[in-house]
């Protein structure tokens, strides 16, 4: 159905406003699109819901950081002090939960800090240092004032002519095909 | 049986002639300046040609730090011992200009952690300067204990390496919670200072004109495309990391402080220390801050983005952190009075009126009175004024951090074994160099770095409202 043309990544198209961008996304999502996106320069207020988009899984990856460092904190305590060199000092036990919960607790936030950090860029696909739409002449201003919908061509829906008039029926100014 | 009376027919008419009076909110960004403007100013800073006031601070920046290097060269090559420590001074500047430091750094985390959980929308123009104080504050701290253990080049004992006496780190030590506390909060305020900076490396990068100036932007920016997929997560994560580091801030002034609690010593064994350490870290920190960004703000006209409406929540902050500052301190010697304990009482007495009083009246008078003209309009208004009371500030809290750990260790509870603490030209040499080191970086990161956060100007800009623009 598709006359797939293999170096062809999408068409672009761009916008001026925040508030054309956000209702043309609104027909995109509506459309059924599955492989397409928004590009500006600032996280646009209500966009990913206007996009359809899931909510993020970062707190996933970030509650799994937090749990394996309560864990590692709890472990790395009790076999250095209690079970590797056990030593008695000030009479106190040689481990409990509680004297070395300061160790515990910034092990935590160490571990969560990790799995936010590492997983908004394993997420996001980043590092990646080369892609299509860097080619891009118009591209450069989305990170400055101009906002830019990329519809991809690995969507079904993808043919080049109609999402190019579909994209025009949307009021974006210019529209370019992406070349890979 | 008696039912509730009902009130819907006997609203009183008067509520609806009653109009909602208009509140409008203080202007975060001024004469409307748009995206593109945004833009401009904050990698203008960068693309400009290195002026010339950069050249001359940075010269005298690295002059200055490198007489922490020399201080430090001596102190490696001859031992601990040209330090002014002795007998029963073990704590001297070392401990002070390490508490003196890593407070400063927290107005930073405070600024971008829990200011953006209370989503006070003013952060955006100040945080992104503020996290890399932070950043750099905590590597002036980290010198000084590390030094201070005297073999600097086992220093990696403090982390639980195993090392070749098969011996580990001692965890019921507060000293070693410090270990763990100081680097998570320098590792985590790194990330955070990084991630949100990604995207303004994209911008950069897509504005450079010269190959070496893509290139170092494009590695930095790790190829951010700015797609809202990745904004979702991006903003996900940044929410999270704020979440994160809100609970690492409180505990890291708090296990500094428990340094002191932790111990037998009078005038700090006390259960108000962490509470009052966080406050004064922040009482130092916002000052220092407002020292920063007053004269970059004049420099690189800024006046739009910074404007009188930041200046004086800042302001305001000081006043209000500079007041629980001076409630602790009276709260310390009610406590003292209340114990019944003579040494405690005698320290406290010692303090205003001992060998140290000097110190003590100089931290009160920074501390508790300067921040009180922060009431007055007028003075807020007074920019060079307000950044003047805010080298005020931070003198005082200098004296403040001194007067705790010298005091308490300089007549205890033997009066036999008194002493009188004073730094050596050594000491003056390594924290004064300090400063320098500090300013390196920053001006570093002022011309290489993007000073203000652009994508998160651009979201509290009105322009960005998709209701009325």
């Amino acid at each position: 159905m598709n006359e797939r043309n293999e170096s062809i990544h999408g068409v672009a198209c761009t916008f001026r406003k925040p508030a054309d961008v956000y209702h043309a996304a609104e027909k995109v999502r509506d459309a059924g699109w599955k492989y397409w996106d928004v590009h500006s320069a600032y996280p646009i207020h209500g966009l990913d819901k206007a996009m359809g988009l899931p909510r993020s899984k970062i707190p996933r990856l970030t509650l799994l950081g937090g749990v394996t460092g309560f864990i590692a904190g709890c472990l790395l305590t009790w076999y250095m002090n209690s079970f590797d060199y056990p030593l008695i000092v000030g009479g106190k036990p040689l481990w409990s939960p509680i004297f070395p919960f300061p160790i515990m607790y910034e092990c935590t936030i160490l571990f969560a800090a990790f799995g936010t950090f590492f997983g908004q860029f394993i997420l996001n696909r980043l590092p990646q240092h080369h892609h299509p739409l860097f080619d891009l002449p118009q591209f450069a201003r989305t990170s400055d004032d101009s906002f830019m919908i990329v519809l991809e061509a690995r969507d079904s829906q993808f043919h080049l002519d109609d999402s190019r008039n579909f994209l025009l029926s949307l009021g974006g100014q210019e529209i370019t095909v992406i070349r890979d | 049986m008696a039912y509730a009376p009902d009130h819907s027919s006997e609203r009183p008419a008067i509520l609806d002639k009653v109009n909602p009076a208009e509140l409008p909110r203080a202007k975060l960004i001024l004469n409307d300046r748009g995206f593109h403007w945004i833009t401009d100013k904050v990698c203008g800073i960068v693309e400009e040609p290195t002026p010339l006031w950069w050249k001359v601070l940075f010269t005298v920046a690295l002059f200055v730090a490198s007489f922490t290097g020399v201080g430090l060269f001596y102190l490696v090559s001859t031992g601990t011992g040209v330090w002014g420590l002795r007998a029963p001074i073990g704590w001297g500047w070392a401990i002070v200009n390490f508490v003196f430091w890593v407070g400063i750094g927290h107005a930073g985390t405070l600024i971008s952690a829990i200011l953006c959980l209370l989503r006070q929308k003013w952060r955006t123009s100040i945080n992104r300067a503020a996290e890399a104080m932070t950043i750099f504050a905590v590597m002036c701290a980290g010198i000084f204990p590390l030094f201070h253990v005297g073999r600097v080049w086992f220093a990696w004992w403090l982390f639980p390496i195993p090392n070749q006496n098969a011996i580990w780190p001692q965890f019921r030590s507060p000293l070693e919670w410090d270990v763990f506390a100081v680097s998570t909060y320098f590792t985590v305020s790194s990330l955070f200072w990084y991630m949100g900076m990604v995207p303004d490396f994209g911008t950069i990068r897509d504005r450079a004109t010269t190959w070496w100036r893509k290139a170092f932007y494009s590695v930095l920016a790790m190829g951010w495309r700015g797609g809202n997929r990745q904004w979702s997560n991006m903003e996900m994560a940044y929410l999270l990391l704020a979440g994160l580091s809100t609970p690492l801030v409180l505990s890291v002034h708090t296990i500094v402080s428990f340094d002191f609690a932790v111990s037998n010593v009078p005038g700090w064994h006390t259960t108000i220390f962490p509470p009052y350490f966080v406050a004064g870290a922040i009482f130092s920190g916002f000052a220092m801050v407002l020292t920063l960004m007053l004269p970059l703000r004049a420099i690189y006209r800024l006046h739009d983005v910074i404007n009188q409406y930041h200046i004086d929540n800042m302001c305001k902050i000081i006043l209000a952190t500079g007041t629980m500052v001076g409630y602790a301190y009276a709260t310390e010697f009610f406590i003292a009075a209340y114990s019944g304990n003579v040494y405690e009482k005698f320290a406290f007495v010692n303090r205003a009126f001992g060998q140290y009083a000097w110190a003590y009246w100089i931290m009160v008078s920074c501390n508790v009175i300067t921040p009180q003209l922060f009431w007055f309009k007028k003075i807020r208004e007074n920019h060079s004024l307000v950044w003047i009371i805010c080298l005020f500030v931070n003198v005082g809290m200098w004296f403040e951090r001194f007067v705790i750990t010298v005091t308490s260790l300089a007549n205890d509870y033997l009066p036999s074994s008194w002493g009188y603490y004073s730094p050596t030209i050594v000491d003056i040499f390594t924290f004064f160099g300090t400063f320098g080191f500090f300013s390196v970086l920053f001006l570093l990161f002022v011309r290489f770095f993007p000073l203000l956060p652009m994508a998160e100007l651009k979201m509290v800009s009105p322009h960005s409202d998709i209701h009325k623009h």
